[in-house]
């Protein structure tokens, strides 16, 4: 019996996904061919494309499918940028996905970008006064501004309406790739230019991920060939998960309702079971399923192998290429310690999350938390 | 037993993890990531830890089908072995930081963190062997002389030595890898590992140098005539011959040996050939491997350097330090450098050589 509750690193594809998947995968033709079988598979993929500019609120031309939101992430970071020849400050918030900072830090290194990164409260929502006295003092310098919909570690929800209002003229992208399927998103009541989702995170497959950008508008892209996608991502077009990816969105077994209240059934419980833990990012508003958590005098690492002993599977967070284990910057970024920041688990609960699970893992924590206290104090 | 195999990314880790669950054992395969800032790739023998590494041990436990992680322990391993083979070298001294990496990591912070989180003990892939007798269980020689490696293991005190288990220590290392091969490890034929896993290029007096500067300071013969400059004392090694760059050649042409090496003074010493002879040996931090030594002499052998000979000795041990005798003397002997004595194939203890005398 294993217990998930890695949820939020991938959540599993639901049934009605695999399906639709498996009836593309076994239809030929390349949506960019002319003849009657290429212009079928093409219609599925637009058909996917309008289902999923529904689901956001954007026109389906603004929809722009890539390999990843990591790849969606880049190219915004990176075309927006560079869309913007005479700008060169990039503002990003201080616990934004790698797939953010990296790219934003690679045009620091490789471009000469300056690069300033809005800080968060102990609640880990951004500080809007800050961005609104950069955007004054400096706002004819920046050339976009990324903050994500919520964050991937504590579940945060950031005030991407207000960080638009205070953007004004300068485009603003947000990585919802949490947030999608998860709470009320809309891309043009936001007033977003740009925008990063990702199928795996909603029951979809992995592999596809979709940027939205505005309109009509043009950057550079980071892939050239046949121009699919605007021209700014070109490739031939992944039509049997861009159909599952849309079937994601349609028949979505997601219940936030749900979700949120196994979640705070965890967490009550986590009181009980271990009452010198933290919980972050209380103070703010947080997606249904994530629950970042702080067993002080404890390493992550230890915690997690001793979890996947019993048979529970969560996150530590942060992992660099080697696998190891690093202090979460989103925690350092909230007023975390670097041993508070490497202390912590993510648990996240998704669709297929029952009580069971919960009361499963809340039954192993006293004694995992134990051991790696002990492990800790050597 | 719930075990933890300390996995390198090596055949020889691999095959022991796989030897341990083959006999029913409980395993949970861990690769140490000791370098803060890992290469990617490894190059040839050389280096140790890159992220290539780590992809050999995760391939490796995939193919044993026991559960695997990365365990980061880069601060304990600078602190406790990179340092101290720096400040070792400062004061004069040879260290050996495979065994201190065997002392203070992998047979410490390992296996009390695997103890603390319920396992019984470490593997590794050492080739050692070790027996169970009534006197606890005690550390001996592989069967392989080649390959045996007790000599780096004799720093592990008994508590440690009953949480290790060396699954490799009665087969010889060309069968390993036939065994790694029949096992489907594609680790079979990976070259194994030589020199300090910490420096990479293998150019330990350039590591020293850029870490510890290359302040120059007078080589000096016996009498203190000075025929020579150097560049960092700590770069030399006692017997060390080449390199030594003295152009005023001795009266009958014979060359010219580090007899010793003065950190405070920043001097090197050189001299005859003879002059490096050493016939008796004194060692503190004296560790016993199995039951403490009796008092009075002892008969034995004590090994100097990882693959040296075994030398025939008596050794006692005065209370504080261990004392080993030679029947024949050995030639250039640095101080810094472990004294392992046997007794036959048996690890009887071991100190750091602290003085020796001709």
């Amino acid at each position: 019996m294993s217990i998930y509750l890695d949820h939020a690193a991938t959540t599993p594809m639901i049934e009605p996904a695999i399906d639709a998947m498996q009836r593309s995968l076994r239809k030929i033709g390349n949506p960019s061919s002319l003849h009657t079988d290429g212009r079928s598979t093409r219609k599925d993929v637009e058909e996917a494309r309008e289902v999923i500019a529904s689901a956001l609120g954007c026109q389906p031309s603004e929809v722009i499918f890539t390999g990843s939101g990591t790849e969606a992430n880049n190219a915004a970071i990176k075309g927006l940028f560079w869309a913007a020849p005479d700008k060169n400050l990039i503002v990003v918030s201080a616990i934004e996905h790698h797939a953010v900072l990296d790219p934003a830090h690679w045009l620091v290194e490789h471009e000469g970008a300056e690069l300033i990164e809005v800080p968060v409260t102990s609640d880990g929502v951004i500080d809007c006064d800050f961005l609104a006295d950069l955007v004054t003092t400096r706002g004819a310098e920046i050339a976009l501004i990324s903050v994500m919909a919520a964050n991937n570690e504590t579940g945060v929800i950031q005030p991407i309406d207000r960080v638009v209002e205070i953007a004004g003229d300068i485009p603003v992208h947000s990585d919802a790739v949490q947030s999608f399927m998860k709470v009320p998103l809309s891309y043009s009541q936001l007033g977003l230019f740009a925008m990063t989702i990702s199928a795996h995170k909603i029951g979809g497959p992995l592999g596809i991920g979709a940027l939205i950008l505005r309109r009509a508008f043009e950057m550079p892209a980071l892939l050239h060939g046949g121009g699919q996608e605007r021209e700014i991502r070109s490739g031939t077009l992944n039509a049997p998960s861009i159909v599952a990816f849309a079937t994601a969105v349609t028949e979505s077994i997601y219940n936030a309702v749900t979700v949120s209240s196994l979640r705070e059934k965890f967490e009550s419980g986590i009181a009980d079971v271990a009452p010198d833990a933290q919980i972050n990012g209380t103070g703010a508003g947080r997606l249904p399923g994530i629950s970042n958590i702080t067993f002080p005098g404890t390493q992550a690492d230890f915690l997690l192998l001793l979890m996947d002993g019993k048979e529970v599977s969560c996150s530590t967070g942060a992992a660099c290429t080697a696998g190891v284990h690093r202090p979460s910057h989103v925690l350092m970024a909230m007023g975390h310690d670097e041993i508070g920041a490497t202390s912590s688990l993510r648990f996240s609960l998704g669709a297929t999350t029952t009580v069971g699970d919960i009361e499963y893992a809340l039954s192993v924590i006293p004694e995992v938390v134990a051991m790696a206290k002990a492990a800790n104090s050597l | 037993m719930k075990l933890i195999a300390a996995m390198s990314g090596g055949v020889d880790s691999a095959v022991a993890a796989a030897r341990a669950v083959e006999e029913g054992h409980d395993v949970i395969g861990v690769h140490l990531a000791l370098s803060a800032n890992p290469q990617k790739y490894r190059s040839g023998a050389r280096g140790c830890c890159t992220i290539e590494d780590s992809h050999d041990a995760r391939r490796a436990a995939d193919v044993i089908g026991i559960p695997f992680y990365i365990w980061d322990m880069a601060d304990e391993f600078h602190a406790g072995v990179v340092e101290n083979f720096m400040s070792e070298y400062k004061a004069g001294r040879t260290p050996n930081p495979c065994l201190r990496c065997n002392e203070k990591i992998k047979f410490a912070a390992v296996l009390d963190r695997a103890k603390a989180m319920g396992f019984d003990g470490v593997i590794t892939g050492h080739y050692a062997r070790t027996r169970d007798t009534d006197a606890g269980k005690t550390l001996h020689r592989a069967v392989d002389p080649l390959k045996d490696q007790s000599y780096v293991l004799a720093v592990l005190n008994r508590d440690q030595i009953s949480g290790a288990l060396f699954p490799l220590g009665d087969t010889e290392k060309v069968d390993i890898r036939l065994e790694a091969e029949r096992r489907g490890l594609a680790v079979a034929q990976k070259p194994d590992s030589h020199d300090i896993c910490f420096v990479p290029s293998g150019d330990n007096a350039g590591w020293l140098r850029e870490r510890l500067g290359s302040e120059s300071g007078p080589i000096v013969d016996q009498d203190g005539t000075q025929i020579g400059e150097h560049k960092g004392a700590y770069t030399y090694t006692i017997g060390q011959r080449k390199g030594l760059g003295i152009t005023v050649p001795t009266a009958d042409g014979s060359p010219r040996f580090v007899l010793k090496i003065e950190p405070v003074t920043n001097t090197v010493v050189v001299g005859a050939r003879e002059e490096l002879a050493v016939s008796s040996m004194k060692g503190e931090r004296a560790i016993w491997c199995g039951p403490e030594i009796a008092p009075g002499d002892h008969r034995g052998f004590v090994q100097v350097r990882a693959h040296g000979q075994a030398l025939p000795c008596t050794y006692r041990f005065d209370g504080t330090n261990l004392v080993a005798d030679l029947d024949s003397p050995l030639l250039g002997l640095a101080t810094g450098q472990a004294m392992v004595i046997y007794d036959g194939d048996r690890v009887v203890g071991s100190a750091t050589i602290c003085e020796t005398a001709s």
